[in-house]
């Protein structure tokens, strides 16, 4: 049994101490927000938070983030910065197909938590870990800036 | 890739098309093609009638139920915002849902439901705007006999009936009632001026959802029960297991069992079922497997790209003729040989299928662009009728072709395996989930190309004589769309964009196209994602030659054009080139191209960092007649730009060796990056009010040569392939 707290909350699961917390989430606890893409985490359809910083669930062994505090897609909305940014994101009406987005507005909000105001380049170096095969990254980055000026 | 598929339904007498066979997947039948129009006695065919599409609550939520996978191209929004104009709703109360497979939802033209060609907005206009016109019509009767007043009396506004002395009822009050009304066979529609919602920038209707983790994508189905499917694919397109150990697999704990079942193309591989992806995935890793090889091509690209080059020597089928006599004594000659590679689609969510198969009848979940087809090959595995096949449509994590397959691969493999385990007493539903691994080694490649061409010129802009040949694997031949894609010989997916090029130029266009065994399909923007880049391309280096602007040479050459002018004069003007001075060691590319009925030029501005360009500004137009969402208009050339930029990034490409493809993952198959993006993009649409033609991929094709175009400003290179060399 593993114990950690996901989204606030307290949670044991009983599975072998590798398995990704990707899959925990997604078949284990039924927590689907988070994505596959790769499995090798060069995508970033797979970031959560662990204990506030950003992660690649894909590759993140569950038992690494016993007794941690882990955050998703789910929950991100219930921070202020979370809030601001996927308003941003419906603001500028950054998704297409949306499969990478969960990831894109976890990392933004990594971002944002650790650099309040992000330069260009900033933003460039810090998003570039996300792909989106649909190319919205224009908007993306139009919608981390609006969202860096909302919580400023 | 389909728009030619139309021009040869129109062409030919538009009395067939594509029957569903139970045997073999597809075969050829009398598929009655007719118009959209209403037979006499004003019988309306199903896709005609409202209730299939329009249904509105008591509190006048209305939800459409479109007949279209969104894959991202946000037709989600665009065709209720389509039905919301006529019907006069509210845009507030607007919902969409993705229809099953079904009649109703066969799109009028292809008389299959599917996605594909950019023809979603462009066949469903008048069919969408029609519907939402007899809702209009039919809530209207009802408001009729509840105010007794004539209809003819009536006005709509924001989603009432609203009578002449001011009495109004919502569409919400209205809505049972309304059902009961007669469906008008022919309604009254509005004039473009008349257009409310129509034109204006408009939000995704999923917009919030997908920002939140909230939307279902066919990745996310969860059923009771539910195994998850793993497979192990064959090392070579086309090899059979001959030998495999299971023990170690079955013994991780979680693992239901190992199946052998056939795949598509005639290959077999391995199914690992589990109660979840990792125990399968981690199986996967400890199976062994022996593969018979034996009589299949090992394709090499190496070798595949030598022998391109010497098919291109020799005479091939012709797609065109011109007169190239002129060749030999020509002043000046321009000799070109391009090389594209592979490529694999690689949409954000990997390939998956879920079935629920209990003996007498089946449910599948899946995002597909070919409905229809998709399940009539799991009707046609499982020995059910198609309509013992539930066919769910699930939202798509990207698909810009793969999921448009005529042999339905994936969707046959999960039916194969769904039928194996079945036999073996399973009744659980499955999930089968492609690894990224799976899919980018998985084929179905837009193919690799090989042009030559010959070009002898006066110096001064004028072309004396165009010879071109094009060497590379038919997409189509073989397969249920070969009768509407292949003319004398000639699959035009390989053409498109030279054979019916813009310029005016005396094009003798050959082709090869050479049997491989690798599987090529339709790649965002098909055959012109590679002869867009070879025309435009040269065109530019025609312009220099001649000492001459290569936006003015283009005009001159484009004067019959108005809509490739609109565009090209737009970019143009708003890009500020030949007005704006650029910073020293910065140049500008210019390239135009018509696809999907659509145009768009691009006008970017460039200078090199190293030996490979960075793109500091691009400024893009489009002619796609009326704008029916400016803001999906927007994000679909800025996604479409970033998509055809990304074919310029060494390791933007998918190679073989011995058979094998030697890429596997994002590592090493490159896309764009954030990173990548220009600091300044911005989409202008030229203003029209014709009916609406293809959005989602004629952005793709002029960026690569507009950026190629800029190189050779500055470098005084022309870039001879995709990707750029490293």
């Amino acid at each position: 049994m593993i114990s950690f707290r996901l989204n606030g909350k307290p949670q044991d699961v009983d599975v072998p101490g590798d398995t990704p917390v990707l899959w925990v989430l997604r078949d284990t606890v039924g927590l689907t927000g988070t994505k596959f893409g790769c499995g090798i985490a060069v995508c970033g359809a797979c970031t959560v938070h662990v204990d506030g910083r950003q992660r690649r669930a894909c590759v993140t062994p569950v038992s690494s983030i016993a007794g941690r505090e882990l955050t998703t897609i789910e929950a991100i909305g219930d921070d202020k910065v979370g809030r601001a940014v996927q308003d941003a994101w419906v603001r500028h009406d950054v998704v297409q197909c949306g499969y990478c987005q969960s990831g894109q507005v976890m990392a933004a909000v990594a971002l944002l938590k650790a650099n309040k105001r992000p330069t260009d380049a900033d933003i460039d170096r810090a998003m570039s870990a996300n792909l989106c095969r649909c190319g919205t990254y224009a908007r993306i980055h139009a919608a981390v800036k609006d969202a860096a000026k909302a919580i400023a | 890739m389909l728009r030619l598929m139309q021009q040869s339904i129109g062409g030919i007498d538009r009395r067939s098309f594509l029957k569903v066979s139970a045997g073999s997947g597809f075969a050829l039948g009398a598929f009655p093609l007719g118009a959209q129009t209403p037979a006499a006695g004003g019988a309306l065919k199903p896709n005609q009638q409202p209730s299939a599409f329009v249904s509105i609550d008591a509190d006048g939520t209305v939800t459409v139920t479109i007949g279209k996978i969104d894959i991202g191209q946000g037709v989600q929004t665009s065709l209720p915002l389509i039905v919301a104009e006529e019907m006069d709703a509210h845009w507030s109360k607007m919902r969409c849902k993705l229809a099953p497979a079904g009649e109703a939802y066969k799109d009028p033209l292809f008389q299959i439901q599917m996605v594909g060609g950019s023809t979603t907005t462009k066949n469903s206009w008048m069919q969408y705007r029609e519907i939402g016109a007899r809702m209009r019509a039919m809530l209207m009767g009802a408001a009729s006999k509840r105010f007794g007043v004539p209809a003819g009396q009536l006005k709509t506004e924001s989603g009432f009936v609203i009578a002449p002395d001011g009495r109004r009822a919502s569409y919400g009050e209205l809505a049972s009632a309304a059902l009961a009304e007669p469906v008008p066979a022919t309604v009254q529609l509005k004039s473009p001026q008349q257009f409310k919602l129509i034109g204006k920038p408009t939000g995704r209707l999923d917009a919030r959802d997908k920002s939140s983790g909230r939307q279902q994508f066919g990745m996310d189905v969860r059923l009771p029960g539910m195994r998850t499917v793993v497979m192990v694919h064959p090392p070579v397109f086309g090899a059979k297991v001959a030998r495999f150990d299971a023990a170690r697999a079955k013994a991780i704990a979680g693992v239901e069992d190992v199946y052998q079942v056939p795949l598509a193309g005639g290959a077999t591989g391995l199914a690992i079922a589990a109660d979840g992806f990792w125990p399968a995935r981690t199986a996967r890793e400890v199976m062994h497997v022996e593969w018979d090889t034996s009589g299949l091509e090992k394709a090499d690209s190496d070798a595949l790209l030598a022998r391109y080059r010497e098919l291109a020597a020799q005479p091939g089928m012709r797609a065109t003729t011109a007169d190239t006599s002129a060749l030999a004594s020509a002043p000046q000659k321009i000799t070109a040989e391009y090389t594209f590679p592979y490529l694999a689609h690689t949409p954000m969510e990997p390939l998956n299928c879920t079935i629920d198969y209990r003996g007498d009848q089946c449910t599948v979940w899946v995002g597909s662009q070919f409905q229809t087809i998709d399940q009539a090959a799991v009707a046609s595995v499982l020995g059910l009728k198609p309509e013992q096949v539930t066919f769910n449509t699930m939202m798509a994590g990207g698909g810009f072709g793969r999921r448009a397959t005529g042999t339905s691969d994936y969707v046959f493999e999960a039916a194969q395996v769904a039928k194996a385990r079945y036999a073996a007493g399973r009744r659980e539903p499955m999930k089968m989930v492609w690894t990224r691994e799976d899919d980018v080694r998985g084929g179905y490649y837009r193919p690799m190309h090989l042009h030559r061409v010959e070009i002898g010129h006066d110096g001064k802009g004028k072309v004396l004589a165009w010879k071109h040949m094009i060497v590379g694997q038919s997409i189509t031949m073989g397969g249920p769309f070969e009768p509407f894609v292949v003319k004398n010989g000639v699959d035009s997916t390989l053409t498109e964009g030279v054979a019916e090029s813009a310029y005016p130029f005396p094009i003798a266009l050959e082709v090869h196209q050479p049997k491989v065994n690798v599987p090529v399909l339709w790649w965002r923007s098909v055959g012109h994602s590679h002869n867009a880049f070879v025309m435009e391309t040269l065109v530019d280096e025609l312009a220099y030659a001649g000492g001459l602007d290569p936006v003015a040479y283009r005009r001159s050459l484009l004067r019959e054009h108005r809509r490739h002018l609109a565009a090209l004069d737009l970019a143009v003007e708003q890009s500020g080139y030949g007005k704006t001075r650029l910073a020293a060691g910065r140049a500008w590319g210019v390239a135009v191209h018509e696809s999907f009925d659509s145009v768009v030029a691009y006008v970017v501005e460039a200078s090199m960092r190293g030996d490979q360009p960075v793109l500091h500004r691009v400024t893009a137009a489009v002619h796609c007649n009326l704008a029916v969402n400016p803001r999906t208009i927007e994000a679909q050339v800025q996604g479409g730009m970033v998509m055809g930029l990304g074919t310029t990034l060494p390791g933007a490409r998918i190679t073989l060796k011995d058979g094998v493809v030697q890429q596997s993952n994002w590592h090493d198959y490159r896309l764009a990056t954030h990173g990548h993006m220009p600091p300044q993009v911005s989409v202008h649409i030229v203003p029209s009010a014709d009916p609406p033609t293809g959005i989602g991929e004629p952005s793709v094709p002029p960026i690569a040569p507009a950026i190629a175009n800029a190189v050779a400003a500055l470098t005084g290179k022309r870039i001879r392939s995709l990707p750029f060399e490293a």
